[in-house]
């Protein structure tokens, strides 16, 4: 009885993804990364539940949607081991990790003020130098930016 | 006729700058020869470097080309809110090439992606200024007639110094061996020691500038310790005569040392060295023509 109560803490899907392992606090960062506001399919989105490997995490479910995996890849950068389930007729066909991509374009704030980027109307670009422990280097200023000061736009 | 961007010294390989040496050194054999012959050269100085701006334009002259432009943001559009993408598309329909100083970080990078001819880079806030790099590579070429296995000893602010980190980078295809002489606030960036880390290049950092440190040297890059650099104006006062290169202090130096300087310099050498054969200051700063002569021609692919 107990794993089917746990179960129906989010309602179950028939068609769409599951992103899971999210970190609670940076829930609602990965919903307006993905732009998630502006979809009109049904989304479900709990939050603060139990994780065994996180403590608490954060779960979204959003019906009849695919993402692209260049466009889902984004949010490895605030939640590192988000898993991505694609789920078809109830069932999962598809699991695997968020990896961040080589270069995230329009995403990150460059925290360098005298960097071009927080000067003209123009998209950032950085490069992910290190997958591991997430840094990442503006291509305008050359600055690196390490995990805990990447700002999202 | 390959046309392309200088931006940052990294933009270049080993061969790219074995190339730009020799044609540098042809320069200085025949400077005046006219490559550009009918072509128009925009130098677009957002901040003012009368050093830098009177170099390239001395440049394209002897090269016989003619030079429009600006040596200070508040006599354009750029005052009255114009993008710096508006001014670089405009000025691209113009001329030939782009060579330009702002005071944003990025800022050439950015232009060379938008322009539609090249852009040279001539500083681009504190991050790059490769024109002074090739000029100190010359320098370094000429005067110990190679770049392989020498031993560059760097003094002053390593942290801020953005001629420092650029000839860092470069110099890392001759296998160096590095010396970092500078006072704790102001040493060498993590990111520079791991990055000659990775490619095996012997460091030694030094808080004290002794002539231990010197008489190894073959090169002394030394450069200006800034008061605005420090969050304690104490630690200032206690260092800024600590890293002052006297002559009596390069007695015991090797015959083949030279001391290099971006210039300009306030206290950090004493005038007493400026009459040692050892200075080499003031040819460096020569070179400089020599140097973007050079660059000049490789960004727009002219051989010669």
């Amino acid at each position: 009885m107990n794993a089917n109560k746990k179960e129906l803490e989010v309602a179950a899907l028939e068609n769409g993804t599951v992103i899971d392992h999210i970190p609670s606090d940076q829930l609602f960062k990965v919903v307006s990364l993905l732009g998630l506001e502006k979809l009109n399919k049904s989304i479900t989105i709990g939050n603060n539940l139990i994780s065994k490997k996180i403590g608490k995490k954060g779960i979204i479910k959003i019906a009849d949607t695919f993402f692209k995996e260049e466009e889902i890849n984004k949010i490895a950068l605030i939640a590192p081991n988000a898993k991505i389930n694609i789920i078809k007729d109830y069932r999962v066909t598809e699991k695997r990790p968020v990896t961040l991509p080589d270069e995230i374009i329009g995403i990150i704030k460059c925290n360098n003020p005298k960097c071009i980027t927080n000067n003209e109307p123009m998209k950032t670009v950085f490069y992910v130098i290190n997958k591991d422990n997430v840094e990442v280097k503006c291509k305008y200023c050359e600055r690196a930016v390490g995990k805990d000061e990447i700002e999202i736009i | 006729m390959r046309r392309e961007s200088l931006v940052s010294i990294t933009d270049y390989s080993k061969e790219d700058i074995l190339d730009l040496l020799e044609k540098a050194k042809s320069f200085e054999q025949n400077p005046n020869r006219r490559v550009l012959e009918g072509k128009v050269i925009a130098t677009l100085f957002f901040e003012p470097s009368t050093r830098t701006r009177l170099s390239f334009e001395t440049a394209v002259n002897r090269l016989g080309g003619r030079v429009i432009g600006f040596s200070d943001a508040s006599t354009t559009s750029s005052t009255k809110g114009e993008t710096l993408k508006d001014t670089i598309m405009m000025v691209s329909n113009y001329v030939d090439l782009i060579i330009m100083r702002h005071y944003l970080d990025g800022a050439a990078r950015y232009a060379s992606e938008v322009a539609s001819v090249p852009i040279i880079n001539a500083g681009d806030g504190a991050n790059q200024h490769p024109s002074q790099t090739m000029l100190d590579l010359y320098s370094i070429y000429k005067t110990q007639g190679t770049l392989e296995n020498l031993n560059i000893t760097m003094v002053g602010d390593l942290k801020y110094g953005r001629t420092v980190h650029s000839l860092l980078m470069a110099m890392s295809h001759f296998k160096p061996t590095f010396h970092f002489v500078a006072p704790e606030e102001l040493k060498m960036p993590e990111e520079y020691k791991i990055y000659c880390d990775k490619l095996h290049i012997p460091y030694v950092e030094h808080q004290d500038f002794t002539e231990e440190v010197i008489d190894q040297a073959d090169i002394l890059y030394m450069t200006r310790v800034q008061r605005e650099r420090f969050t304690d104006l104490m630690e200032y006062e206690k260092v800024k005569n600590v890293y002052t290169l006297h002559n009596q202090m390069l007695k015991s130096s090797k015959p083949n040392l030279r001391i290099l300087h971006p210039l300009p310099r306030v206290n950090e050498i004493s005038y007493d060295v400026d009459d040692n054969p050892k200075a080499y200051y003031f040819e460096q700063a020569k070179n400089g023509l020599y140097a973007r002569q050079a660059i000049i021609c490789k960004v727009l692919g002219i051989e010669i």
